[in-house]
C-alpha cells in the first residue's frame, strides 16, 4: 500500500511534466498538423540556460536566496526559449505550410539534431549537476509516503500553469483565434484573424511551456545533458497521441496517466515477467502505449477527430 | 508541332550520357578499391562501408523515396540482420550456420518486424509511422543492451565477437586471397562481394521502380486519396514497401556483422537512422542515382573531415575547435534543413515523367 502511494506520487510528478511539454506538442499539431520534433530539444535548452543562469548569478552575487536564483533561471530561461521557438517556427517551417507532407518532419528532425550538437558544442558531452534549490530530501513521512518540497512544488506549478492555458485558449481573444486556426486557419483568415501571428503565438506559447518544463525536470532529477530533451520529448509525444492529439485537456490527462504507467509499471516490471525484465526497462513502456493507443484507439483517450485526416 | 508518343523529346542532358554512362560507370565502380589501395587500405575500408550503407539507403528509399513514408528506426532493421548473423554464425551460441542460410533469415527476420511494426500504424496518418518507428528504434536498442541477463541472449551493451565472416564458395573473405600468385587483400575481396549485393540490389530496385508496384507507391506518395480512388489498395502497397525495405536493412545488417566481426548496441543507435535519412534527402529522394551518390559522400565525411576540417582549423585558429564528429552532426543536421528549404528534390532529383514513358515499354 504504502509503495503503491509512492509509485503514484513519482507518477505524478512524471506526469505533470510531461504534460507540460505534450501541450506544446498537442497546440502546434492541432493547428499546423504537424509533428514538431524538435520541441523536445526546446525542454533541454531550457534546462541548460537555466543553469548557466544560476552558476552565473551564484558566483557573481553570492549569497543570494536559492528561490531567487531559481525564478531568475526561469525569467531567463522562459523568453530564450519562446525566442527559440518563434525562430524555429519563422525560419523552419513557415515556408514549408505548405510543401509534401514529408518535407516539414524532416525539417523538424533536423533541427532537432541541429539543437542537441549546438548544445554539445556549447555545453558539452558532459552530465550536468542541476543545482537543488528547492529541496528534494524527503519530509516527515505522511501516512508512509515519503514527499519532498520540489515534488510538491512541481505539482504545484504544473497545475497551475495548465489552468492558466486552458483559461487562455477559452477565454481570451487570441484563445479563440488559436481555436478558429485550428479549425480551419484559411476560414479564419477571411475572418481577419491573423493567421501566421496565431501560428507563432502557439510556437511561442508552447516554448515557453517547454522551457519550464525544462527547469523542473531538471530540479527534479538534479541533472542537465545536451541529450536530455529527446526521450522526455518522445515521451511526452506519446502523452499527446494518447489523450488525443489535439485536445488540450487530452494532453495533460495523456501526460499524468504516462507518467503514473510508467512508474507502476517500473515498479511491478519484474513481478509481471516473472523476473525476466527489470527496471531498465522503464521507458519501453512509453511505446508500447503508443502502439497500443493507434491500435484500438487512435483518435486518444479524449479525443473525437479521426486520426486519418488524409 | 505535332507530337505523338513516338516522338516524345527526350530530357535534356539524358541521351548522350547513357551509353557511355554505363561502361563508365562500371569501370570506376570496379577500379575504386584498386586506387583507394593506394591511399592506404583504411581508404578500401570506407569504400566496403559506403557500399553498405549504399544498399541500407537503397531500401530505406524504398519506404521513404517512393512510398513517402517516413522511417525513423530504419536501423533497427538493419540491427535485426546484424543480431540474426551474430546469434546464428559465432562462437556466442556455438551456432555456425553457412551465410545462404543465415542472411535470408536476417532478411525474413527483418521484414517480419517491418510488417509487425507496419500493419498497426500504417492505416494512420504518416507522421505516426515517424514517431512509431522512432520509437521501435529505441525499444530494439533496449532491448539489445539489456537481453543479458537473466539469460544471457545479447551480451548486453558489450555485444558478440568473433562473428564468422564471409565465406563464399569456400573463399573465406577474411583472409587475402592468393589469386595467381598475387595477393588481394580481405578488403578488396569485401568491396567486391558488398558490390555485387549493391548492383543486384540496384537492378532488383529498378525493375520494382517501373513495375505497376512501383507506380503504385508513386501515386500513394503523391496523393493517397487519390491513389485509393483508383483502386490501389493503399495499405497493402504501404505494408509491401516497409517490408521491403525492411528486408534490404536486414541483408545490410547481416553483411555488416560479418565484415566487422563483431557487433554491440551502439552501432544502432538513432543516429545512424538519421544518418541514413540524410543520405537519401542529400541525394535526392526517390532517385537511385541520388540515393547511391548521398550514401558515398556521407560515408567519406568522417573520414574527409579528419583529414582536412581538422588541420584548416589549427592552421586557422591554433587548435581544434569542432572535433570532426560534431562537425559531422553539424553539417548532417544543416544538411536535412537546408535541403528542405531549398532543394526539396536533392541534389540529383528524382526525373518526375520517367514512369510515364517507360512504363508504358514495361
Amino acid at each position: 500500500m504504502e509503495t503503491l502511494l509512492q509509485q503514484t506520487l513519482n507518477g505524478l510528478v512524471a506526469g505533470s511534466i510531461y504534460a507540460l511539454v505534450a501541450l506544446g506538442y498537442t497546440m502546434v499539431y492541432g493547428i499546423l498538423g504537424l509533428i514538431n520534433f524538435a520541441h523536445g530539444e526546446i525542454v533541454m535548452v531550457g534546462a541548460l540556460v537555466a543553469l548557466q543562469t544560476i552558476l552565473f548569478l551564484s558566483s557573481a552575487v553570492p549569497g543570494l536566496p536559492p528561490l531567487v536564483l531559481l525564478l531568475a533561471g526561469v525569467v531567463v530561461a522562459v523568453p530564450a526559449c519562446m525566442a527559440l521557438g518563434y525562430l524555429i517556427e519563422r525560419i523552419g517551417y513557415r515556408r514549408l505550410r505548405n510543401a509534401p507532407r514529408l518535407a516539414p518532419l524532416i525539417t523538424a528532425i533536423g533541427v532537432s539534431f541541429l539543437l542537441q550538437t549546438l548544445a554539445m558544442i556549447i555545453w558539452g558531452r558532459e552530465f550536468h549537476v542541476f543545482p537543488q534549490l528547492i529541496d528534494t530530501a524527503p519530509m516527515q513521512p505522511v501516512a508512509g509516503v515519503v514527499v519532498s518540497p520540489m515534488q510538491i512544488f512541481t505539482i504545484v506549478v504544473a497545475f497551475t500553469l495548465m489552468g492558466g492555458l486552458m483559461l487562455l485558449v477559452n477565454k481570451s481573444r487570441l484563445g479563440r483565434a488559436m481555436r478558429a486556426t485550428a479549425e480551419n486557419h484559411r476560414v479564419a483568415g477571411l475572418m481577419g484573424i491573423n493567421a501566421n501571428g496565431v501560428i507563432a503565438a502557439t510556437f511561442i506559447i508552447g516554448s515557453g511551456l517547454a522551457a519550464l518544463a525544462g527547469v523542473l525536470f531538471a530540479s527534479n532529477y538534479a541533472i542537465a545533458h545536451y541529450s536530455m530533451g529527446f526521450t522526455p520529448g518522445l515521451k511526452a509525444f506519446t502523452a499527446a497521441v494518447l489523450g488525443g492529439i489535439g485536445n488540450l485537456p487530452g494532453a495533460m490527462v495523456g501526460g499524468l496517466v504516462l507518467g503514473l504507467v510508467e512508474s507502476f509499471g517500473a515498479g511491478y516490471i519484474e513481478h509481471l515477467s516473472f523476473g525476466f525484465l527489470n527496471s531498465s526497462y522503464q521507458d519501453i513502456f512509453a511505446f508500447m502505449i503508443l502502439g497500443a493507443v493507434l491500435i484500438f484507439r487512435p483518435s486518444g483517450l479524449l479525443g473525437e477527430r479521426v486520426a486519418d485526416r488524409a | 508541332m505535332t507530337s505523338t508518343s513516338t516522338t516524345l523529346p527526350r530530357p535534356a542532358g539524358f541521351s548522350l550520357d547513357l551509353r557511355l554512362q554505363q561502361p563508365l560507370l562500371i569501370v570506376l565502380a570496379a577500379a575504386a578499391p584498386l586506387v583507394a589501395l593506394a591511399f592506404g587500405a583504411s581508404w578500401v575500408r570506407v569504400l566496403d562501408f559506403a557500399l553498405l550503407y549504399v544498399l541500407l539507403a537503397i531500401g530505406l528509399n524504398l519506404v521513404v523515396g517512393f512510398a513517402g513514408l517516413l522511417d525513423l528506426g530504419y536501423i533497427a532493421f538493419y540491427a535485426v540482420g546484424a543480431y540474426t548473423w551474430a546469434f546464428l554464425a559465432s562462437p556466442h551460441f556455438g551456432i555456425h550456420l553457412p551465410f545462404w542460410i543465415v542472411l535470408p533469415l536476417g532478411a525474413a527476420f527483418a521484414a517480419l518486424a517491418g510488417i509487425m511494426l507496419g500493419f498497426p500504424t500504417l492505416r494512420l496518418r504518416g507522421d505516426y509511422l515517424a514517431i512509431v518507428t522512432l520509437g521501435f528504434g529505441e525499444i530494439i536498442r533496449i532491448f539489445m543492451n539489456n537481453l543479458n541477463q537473466p539469460i544471457n541472449i545479447t551480451n548486453g551493451p558489450q555485444g558478440i565477437d568473433m562473428i564468422d565472416p564471409l565465406t563464399i564458395a569456400g573463399i573465406d573473405l577474411s583472409r587475402n586471397l592468393d589469386l595467381f600468385g598475387m595477393q588481394v587483400p580481405s578488403l578488396v575481396l569485401y568491396y567486391y562481394a558488398f558490390l555485387g549485393a549493391v548492383v543486384l540490389a540496384l537492378v532488383l530496385v529498378r525493375r520494382l521502380q517501373i513495375s505497376r508496384i512501383g507506380r503504385a507507391w508513386a501515386a500513394i506518395r503523391e496523393d493517397e486519396l487519390a491513389a485509393k480512388a483508383i483502386g490501389i489498395d493503399t495499405r497493402m502497397m504501404k505494408l509491401l514497401a516497409f517490408a521491403l525495405g525492411a528486408t534490404f536493412g536486414g541483408v545490410s545488417g547481416g553483411l555488416f556483422a560479418a565484415f566487422q566481426g563483431f557487433v554491440s548496441p551502439e552501432s544502432f543507435s538513432l543516429m545512424e537512422s538519421i544518418v541514413v535519412l540524410t543520405m537519401i534527402v542529400l541525394g535526392g529522394m526517390g532517385n537511385l542515382a541520388g540515393v547511391v551518390f548521398g550514401a558515398i559522400v556521407l560515408t567519406a565525411l568522417p573520414e574527409l573531415l579528419r583529414h582536412f576540417a581538422v588541420p584548416l582549423q589549427v592552421a586557422l585558429f591554433g587548435k581544434t575547435l569542432l572535433d570532426p564528429e560534431v562537425l559531422r552532426m553539424l553539417l548532417l543536421s544543416l544538411a536535412m534543413i537546408l535541403m528542405m528549404l531549398w532543394r526539396p528534390a536533392g541534389l540529383l532529383p528524382a526525373r518526375t515523367r520517367y514512369a510515364h514513358r517507360e512504363g508504358r515499354k514495361a
